[in-house]
């Protein structure tokens, strides 16, 4: 499903229609929403359950994945955020995000949402000094490479038969995945100018939008 | 072949970005530091004295052993932070090889130069900086900081500091907003900073970097107050430890971030945190002991 093939028009009644939420508990939210705004959707800060209502999908940004996890618990958004991801409304995470997206993590702490079928590993690439840059291809985006910028990153380390691998680095670890409109990226788009990724997502978000084919 | 860059300036003002709306936490030992990841710190800052008591026990600070630092990165999987003394490049070289996260540039160290600062640009972990005002924060980002963070006044529970910093900064940065290019020469000559910088500031309409308050943090309302005043996250040095009850306390603090703007939760989050740290007015201690003015 590429954009390119939407008539200019239809994307924008998309984006006029849509409502994303971005996890704002902590971490870089204002950026992502930052690039939403400049695509023209509406967006809504998520701190408390009430939040998602009435939201199209929802970003959970990069952050600590502990932190995000304790006030996720401590204030009620695990289950209302798992409820979305299983009636088919579109997820995205990025960084610490995919690691709450989840099934499984090589470390006990901190407990993930599970909802999207892949084993993650944090902190996959080392420590901030080895945190890294570089251009990646990206199957289902048009154009050059992807810019990619991966800080205390995690990887990918499990991929259920569900899961299409989106982009992969040159060792073959994957770093971006989706799952119908699950998505999740161990790099930070938000940081970057190219909103391709973000507006695949709002692709994604739209109701009429079907889950990638299989 | 494709190209993979380590150690740029997006990857290290970019880990600030990604410990926004957190809190940063004193501790000095490997038990402490996992009483701060379980309450939801995103970051610890690893040092053998919390300010309260260097203040206390007076005396030459320098960075912590690197033994006590490697055992909190070994203890905890959030970031560690570690303490260089200000133009100490080879304690800041020292912390790098240690691969701690990030270097905290501090004027709550002794000053190892009293003119020069660390030149940031040449090294690969970022740097966070204290700033009193716009123009002390704006030279340290020419000399490489990747964050910045207002000095306040460690190690006295008292935010009034702290305020003032902040304030200071934001007043600046409106001022910018609204003044005419043509009186923005003057404007860089007076924070002493470069006009490319003092641009791209006002263009951005905020620091240009991450920015945190930080010198007198001690409860939920003191870190909701920073963060309403233009925060973007907070430092807590003393304030945790030396409380009555660390881990209920920095729990409270990390929701009072959070949520700085509903005063319900914050009301909620205050209660019953037992003994804040004791503090000390700043205003009564001698001009020369404070540590806020260490550097410029």
């Amino acid at each position: 499903m590429k954009l390119a093939g939407s008539p200019a028009s239809k994307i924008e009644d998309l984006k006029r229609r849509l409502k994303i939420g971005v996890l704002a508990v902590q971490g870089d939210f204002a950026e992502h929403i930052s690039v939403l705004k400049t695509l023209g959707v509406e967006t809504q800060e998520v701190r408390l359950p009430q939040h998602l209502e009435g939201t199209d999908g929802l970003i959970i940004p990069g952050g600590e994945s502990t932190t995000l996890s304790r006030l996720m618990t401590i204030y009620q958004l695990r289950e209302p955020v798992c409820q979305m991801a299983r009636c088919g409304k579109a997820v995205w995470g990025t960084c610490a995000g995919m690691i709450m997206m989840a099934r499984e993590i090589t470390e006990q702490d901190p407990a993930p949402l599970g909802v999207m079928d892949i084993g993650v590993r944090r902190n996959a690439f080392g420590r901030q000094v080895d945190s890294f840059e570089q251009d990646l291809s990206i199957a289902p985006l048009d154009g050059p490479p992807f810019h990619a910028i991966f800080i205390r990153a995690p990887s990918i380390i499990r991929v259920g038969p569900q899961v299409q691998v989106l982009a992969q680095l040159a060792d073959g670890r994957p770093v971006a995945a989706q799952q119908g409109k699950l998505m999740v990226t161990s790099f930070h788009p938000e940081l970057t100018r190219d909103a391709r990724l973000h507006q695949y997502f709002l692709a994604l978000s739209s109701k009429e939008s079907p889950a990638l084919a299989e | 072949m494709v190209e993979v860059v380590t150690g740029t300036f997006t990857v290290k003002s970019g880990h600030a970005q990604m410990l926004k709306g957190g809190v940063i936490m004193d501790v000095i030992n490997a038990e402490q530091a996992r009483i701060a990841q379980e309450s939801g710190a995103v970051a610890v800052m690893a040092l053998e004295r919390v300010p309260a008591d260097i203040r206390a026990q007076g005396g030459v600070a320098r960075m912590s052993d690197p033994t006590m630092i490697c055992k909190i990165m070994d203890a905890v999987s959030i970031p560690v932070m570690a303490k260089c003394r200000i133009g100490h490049f080879v304690e800041a070289q020292i912390l790098e090889a240690l691969g701690v996260d990030y270097i905290d540039e501090s004027e709550v160290l002794t000053p190892a130069d009293e003119a020069h600062h660390v030149w940031k640009h040449d090294f690969k972990v970022p740097f966070v900086c204290g700033c009193r005002d716009l123009g002390e924060a704006l030279r340290r980002i020419s000399e490489g900081a990747a964050m910045i963070r207002t000095k306040g006044e460690a190690g006295t529970g008292d935010v009034v500091e702290a305020v003032r910093h902040m304030r200071a900064v934001q007043d600046a940065i409106r001022k910018l907003r609204n003044m005419p290019e043509d009186e923005l020469v003057v404007e860089a000559r007076n924070h002493g900073v470069s006009l490319d910088l003092l641009t791209k500031t006002r263009e951005m309409g905020r620091m240009p970097v991450v920015n945190f308050a930080a010198g007198g943090v001690a409860t939920p309302a003191d870190a909701a107050l920073m963060m309403q005043l233009g925060a973007d996250g907070v430092f807590v040095g003393s304030g945790i430890f030396k409380s009555g009850d660390p881990a209920r306390r920095a729990y409270a603090i990390v929701q009072a971030v959070t949520h700085f703007r509903d005063a319900k939760i914050l009301a909620e989050v205050s209660k019953d945190l037992g003994e804040a740290m004791v503090g000390i007015s700043a205003r009564s201690i001698p001009k020369d002991l404070l540590m806020a003015p260490r550097s410029s």
